[in-house]
């Protein structure tokens, strides 16, 4: 693991991948649209609004697990001083908070023709917003300090106290009565979803994390870019 | 051309459903297209730099 944390060989590992990763994406995002648009069935309580599943569960997993990616580097980073760990972290944080974005906006959609409202303020959904603004928080506190590793030090702090948010999501469906339907995938005793819903469902999921992987790079190199920058800004500073 | 309009129409439910995938599809091809243009941009600025600073190199090795 320690060999990957040197900026220069995560790149030379994660160049190559991009355009596969990047291809990934593009096909089962479309395979998976044309399953859920097209062939999956509607759904014989929801009707046609089943369809804002395709996107609204595997938005919700990215949601949470770009937060558990940044929280996982931000640990690496803070325990074994690996700076690759801040940047993969705050990469990984705008692309969370879109996909939470989404994840609350499909949702909203898909409440008001099921539900008969566009929000309440249950367990899920109140968590689920809460992990919005873990990431707005992470955000603002990365680039709130003059000292670019004292903001990356108090935001990496900040995304692990956070992470107690992501099983309070996940279980928040059976802990608490609430609006939201229980898992149908994750469980134990397997899928209870049908498999021609299951199977866009899980390109779509497949899809989505390989588009955040995708990004993940461009975003990481960014970073990477950014920080050499930095240093030969301070460098001219000093001299 | 009926089972277009059908298709688009949703079962009545289509006020909600393009908007969930138009919302989905504009957020992350906008995510995807500031990731690379921020990617292009600071690339380019340490290849200035860079080039900068090695142009300065030589200059003080000149003199």
């Amino acid at each position: 693991m320690h060999r990957f944390a040197n900026p220069n060989q995560f790149l030379r590992i994660a160049n190559p991948l991009l355009p596969w990763v990047g291809w990934l994406a593009a096909l089962c995002i479309a395979a998976g649209l044309y399953l859920g648009l097209f062939e999956a069935p509607p759904d014989y309580q929801q009707g046609e609004t089943v369809r804002i599943m395709y996107v609204h569960v595997p938005a919700a997993w990215m949601a949470l697990f770009c937060y558990a990616t940044m929280a996982i580097a931000s640990a690496m980073a803070l325990i074994w001083r690996h700076p690759l760990g801040f940047l993969i972290a705050k990469a990984s944080a705008p692309i969370g908070a879109c996909f939470t974005v989404i994840c609350l906006a499909t949702g909203s959609l898909w409440g008001k023709p099921m539900w008969g409202t566009w929000w309440e303020w249950d367990a899920r959904m109140t968590s689920v917003l809460i992990l919005f603004f873990l990431y707005v928080g992470y955000l603002a506190l990365v680039d709130a300090f003059d000292d670019t590793t004292r903001g990356q030090r108090a935001a990496s702090i900040l995304a692990l106290v956070g992470a107690v948010n992501l099983p309070i999501i996940k279980f928040s469906v059976e802990w608490w009565h609430t609006l939201h339907q229980p898992a149908s995938v994750v469980r134990l005793d397997g899928p209870t979803i049908h498999s021609s819903m299951l199977w866009p469902l899980l390109l779509m999921i497949v899809g989505f994390t390989a588009f955040y992987l995708a990004i993940l790079v461009v975003r990481t190199r960014s970073e990477i870019a950014a920080a050499k920058i930095r240093n030969i800004r301070l460098g001219q500073v000093h001299s | 051309m009926d089972s277009v309009a059908e298709f688009f129409a949703m079962g009545g439910y289509a006020p909600y459903i393009w908007p969930a995938y138009l919302i989905s599809a504009g957020i992350l091809v906008t995510l995807l297209g500031l990731s690379i243009r921020d990617l292009n941009r600071n690339e380019n600025t340490l290849k200035k730099l860079r080039a900068e600073r090695h142009g300065s190199a030589i200059e003080e090795a000149d003199s």
